[in-house]
């Protein structure tokens, strides 16, 4: 969203991609537009609010895509920088829902409001699908619109006195709902840390997974894999210690299984693959990678019965009063889409859409390794996580954008650990992911 | 496996529970187990969430028709807190294993809370009184549901997204997450047409519900808050889950930190603001959701002179603007210097049937700002673009063919259907002798018990007419002694409950 110029906030994006400038930073001044009776509420601007340094990372870059786009108007700027799927919905879905739709106009056909948790036929398709022979059932099964709305009604869920540990880099959803919901206290301004959060390292010296025996305790462990940025999977020795390290501590892991679905070893695909899990994790899903629907809008979280706070109270019991008072259900034409892409057609149209992706993945593994770079990532993943040693993200975010016209994710939107990193996705049509290999090769 | 019995009387009401409150049995809370079924579990979260949670006497906690908590809980979804009569005994049994908790604290703000959310526990009693009864014709004037077809205009505009999603020229991912540009500017052009509100002061949702959750996200835990009493429960819920709130008082019926603005008849449905203690945030409903009174603009005009002599932002929730029938303002803006101390929320859920479809707005003016100067606008942008990701674009094509011509055309007829229905209840009501309230600008009537008890009122007619209502106190200690009657309905389940009261009261 832009400034308007009449308002009392003036927001400095620092436009300049030229190299060693730092981060984009955006200067808030309050001040009065120079009308001395410009009415205040008395209403205090929320602290937790204030302590959130950047915009959001995504807008940014689409703001930054924006710019560019402006300054060359002649160019095909190729974006491997949001996350976005671009390959058109499978037949069998985008039917069901125009027939879903339809059929609100009939009087049989009509419904109102669905249960707050989701519809029971669609609960069960995904118990079955995606946790067949976990023991989850589907009463445990909540449906939303999507990942980034549960995260924030977990934090809801959870209270400002929680405290988190995520990994870093990490998809910043889980640290910015955190600090807003005042569980991350100050920051501090070097670094770009909070405070209150426990940040897992992890890079490749340790081959992307966090030395767990040099994190504190916390609360919460949110725990991504396939992890969005680093594309890197946790073997299932590695979350049978996440697991452990969790019940030892008293924790509960959220685990955000969203990519799952690109997963090509036999790393898990569950956090519930693990013995005791149920004990100790939530896993949180969406079908925005998996079946195209980040517009769509639909996704879902697991809270198993048996995970208990420490006075022996279902966390489940809570989650479902904050999806029966925060939320009102996901669109029941979105959860029939949902439906869809689970029958055996829609499943089978849904992961040829994934293969795709991943062949573009291994397209741009091959064209980054050709160029002698250090390439993670883009084998579970239709991320791929690039290192420029030495470098700040940003300056070459905007080295990239500047000379190919292709729009990345710096590294450092994700976290400190990310500084020398470039995030690629994997998403686009294939002749913009053969034509952006092509650029990137002459880049060097 | 060991397991905790409980024997728990039948009958109802029994003042003797009043023992077995939260005080005595939190600290004292039993080891659990981990059942080994799901119907067993159900049992256990009932329990669990009788025994942690306040046995309240207020009206707002209640339960199903009978005690049976295996039947009364279907899934773990369950929250049956309520009155429970008699002796509730915890017995665990010999052999007991403790079964693994996490060492996290349970959030004491959802502590707080009473009981389940209002609607659901409607939806409960509803279910048990079907299953009671599986021959009889249930009608639902309880939960406002929409219940007439979307018009074709709006619902082929929703098909023709969907199938333009599997084409290449058609397919969109990720939308702003402030709503499609169209949207927003139509929205705005449509109900903010000469008020001076624009299309980036539009953010465009998946429904009011979620909004009034996000708002309370933006303003935090240290805001104060006012409410009308009663109001829909989403406002005092979701003020206590931010932890804005003290504890339930029980005599009184209401959270500490709240102030409740009492709609009564005897001050004709409007606060006296000379009684109301300055709040920084300010939750105004109208067309007003249960009572069915609609401000007027003299009335709205103090409204907005209060909040600006006490620096406050007014929430105005507008979902029902458009069955005003006389000229009561349809839009906080109508009122000169609103701009500067309100933001209005809404819905197409009540116009276009959109219960299900999901799709709402929240209108911020720029003019609107914190003490430190700083707009909200702003901040709502960061909670939308980060705990938010926008709504359906499928359900936002649908919106945008609502506010086409033709579409608003469509939705006045809706409209119009359900009023039509109101007039019938009303009528009912009137001419069994009733004090009857609302019903004139909005699809609620608001029917008088006086001396009675919501709930129990709720119980009879239940029982007697298997016509489902909403119980007043379930909005709050003054909606005690009146019941919500919703008149969304097919004409001919309008009409069978209007026979059926005409029955019971006559």
């Amino acid at each position: 969203m832009q400034p308007e110029s009449d308002t009392t906030f003036s927001f400095a994006i620092s436009t300049s991609i030229k190299l060693g400038r730092p981060s984009i930073r955006k200067i808030f001044t309050s001040q009065d537009n120079g009308n001395v009776t410009s009415y205040r509420t008395k209403v205090a601007r929320n602290p937790t609010l204030e302590r959130l340094q950047y915009n959001y990372l995504f807008p940014e870059i689409s703001a930054r895509e924006l710019e560019h786009i402006k300054k060359y108007p002649n160019a095909k700027v190729i974006s491997l920088g949001i996350g976005d799927t671009t390959e058109p919905l499978p037949d069998v879905v985008a039917s069901s829902m125009a027939n879903y739709a339809h059929s609100l106009s009939t009087r049989t056909g009509y419904r109102g409001y669905g249960a707050e948790q989701g519809s029971k036929e669609l609960r069960k398709a995904i118990a079955e699908t995606f946790y067949k022979d976990m023991g989850i059932k589907d009463t445990e099964v909540f449906v939303s619109d999507g990942a980034q709305c549960d995260i924030s009604r977990l934090q809801l869920l959870f209270g400002s006195k929680m405290s988190i540990a995520v990994q870093d880099p990490i998809f910043p959803a889980y640290i910015d709902s955190s600090v807003i919901i005042g569980q991350a206290g100050d920051v501090e301004k070097e670094s770009g840390s909070y405070k209150n959060i426990q940040y897992m390292k992890c890079e490749p010296e340790n081959s992307f997974f966090p030395d767990l025996s040099k994190t504190g305790r916390t609360d919460v462990i949110f725990f991504c894999s396939p992890n969005n940025p680093t594309g890197h999977a946790a073997s299932r020795q590695q979350l049978e210690q996440v697991v452990r390290f969790a019940q030892e501590n008293g924790s509960i892991i959220v685990y955000d299984s969203a990519y799952a679905v690109y997963i090509s070893d036999e790393s898990p695909r569950s956090i519930y693959e693990i013995p005791g899990a149920e004990k100790v994790a939530i896993e949180v899903s969406s079908f925005s990678k998996i079946a195209g629907f980040t517009g769509v809008r639909l996704g879902w979280t697991v809270v198993p019965k048996e995970l208990l706070y420490s006075n022996g109270f279902p966390v489940i019991n809570d989650f479902n009063r904050i999806v029966c008072t925060c939320f009102n259900g996901a669109s029941r034409i979105a959860q029939a889409g949902g439906l869809a892409s689970l029958s055996k057609e829609g499943f089978k149209a849904v992961i040829s859409l994934i293969d795709y992706y991943k062949e573009n993945a291994e397209i741009l593994l091959e064209t980054f390794k050709s160029m002698g770079l250090r390439v993670y990532g883009g084998v579970n993943a239709p991320y791929l996580w690039v290192h420029f040693p030495g470098s700040n993200s940003w300056d070459v975010f905007g080295e990239i954008l500047e000379k190919t016209h292709i729009i990345t994710v710096p590294g450092s939107g994700f976290g400190p650990a990310g500084k020398e990193f470039i995030r690629v996705t994997a998403f686009g049509q294939r002749e913009n992911i053969l034509e952006a290999s092509r650029r990137l090769r002459s880049f060097l | 496996m060991a397991a905790i019995l409980f024997s728990v009387s039948r009958s109802l009401w029994n003042p003797r529970y009043e023992r077995f409150r939260k005080s005595k049995f939190t600290t004292h809370y039993p080891a659990r187990t981990v059942a080994s079924s799901s119907a067993a579990f159900s049992k256990m979260s009932a329990i669990h969430q009788i025994l942690s949670t306040s046995i309240s006497s207020s009206a707002s906690a209640f339960i199903g028709g009978h005690t049976n908590l295996k039947s009364a809980t279907k899934s773990s979804n369950f929250a049956v807190a309520g009155k429970i009569s008699g002796v509730v005994k915890c017995v665990a049994s010999a052999a007991e294993k403790t079964a693994y908790t996490t060492k996290v604290s349970r959030n004491e703000n959802m502590a707080k809370l009473q009981a389940g959310y209002l609607f659901p526990e409607i939806a409960r009693r509803r279910a048990a009184h079907m299953l009671k009864y599986p021959d009889a014709k249930v009608i639902s004037l309880g939960i406002g549901d929409t219940t007439e077809p979307i018009p074709d205009v709006i619902t082929s505009a929703m098909s023709k997204r969907s199938f333009a999603l599997s084409t290449f020229d058609g397919y969109s991912g990720y939308g702003a997450e402030q709503g499609e540009k169209q949207l927003r500017a139509a929205i705005a052009s449509t109900y903010y047409g000469d008020l001076g509100i624009q299309e980036d002061d539009i953010f465009v949702s998946d429904g009011a519900k979620s909004d009034i959750s996000r708002l309370q996200v933006l303003f935090g835990s240290n805001v104060t808050m006012a409410v009308q009493d009663p109001s829909y429960p989403a406002y005092v819920d979701s003020s206590v889950i931010l932890g804005q709130t003290g504890q339930f008082q029980k005599d009184v019926e209401k959270f500490e930190n709240i102030e409740y603005m009492r709609c009564t008849p005897e001050n004709g449905f409007f606060p006296d603001l000379s009684t109301v203690r300055r709040t920084d945030i300010i939750f105004f409903c109208s067309p007003n959701n249960p009572t069915g009174y609609s401000a007027s603009r003299e009335q709205l005009t103090k409204l907005v002179q209060f909040a600006k002599e006490n620096g406050s932002i007014i929430v105005y929730d507008s979902a029902y603007a458009m069955y005003v029938s006389d000229d009561s303002p349809k839009s906080i803006f109508e009122i000169p210097g609103a701009k500067e101390v309100a933001l209005e929320v809404s819905s197409f859920s009540k116009y276009a049937g959109f219960t299900g479809v999901r799709l709402g707005w929240t209108a911020i003016p720029k003019e609107l700002l914190y003490s430190d100067g700083f707009p909200v606008a702003k901040d709502f942008n960061r909670i939308v673009c980060t705990c938010f990701n926008g709504a359906s674009n499928v359900a936002q094509a649908g919106g945008l063919a609502c506010v086409s011509a033709e579409g608003i055309k469509a939705m006045h007829e809706v409209v119009g259907f359900y009023k039509e229905n109101t007039s019938i209840i009303v009528d009912t009501f009137n001419s069994l002798g009733f004090k009857v309230y609302g019903g004139k600008n909005a699809p609620y009537v608001w029917v008088h018990f006086p001396g009675q008890s919501s709930w129990e009122v709720f119980g009879e007619i239940l029982e007697k007419t298997h016509v489902v209502t909403t119980p007043g106190s379930g909005f709050g200690p003054a909606g005690e002694g009146f019941i919500r009657v919703s008149a969304f309905g097919h004409r001919e389940n309008v009409l069978e409950a209007c026979r059926r009261f005409k029955q019971l009261y006559k």
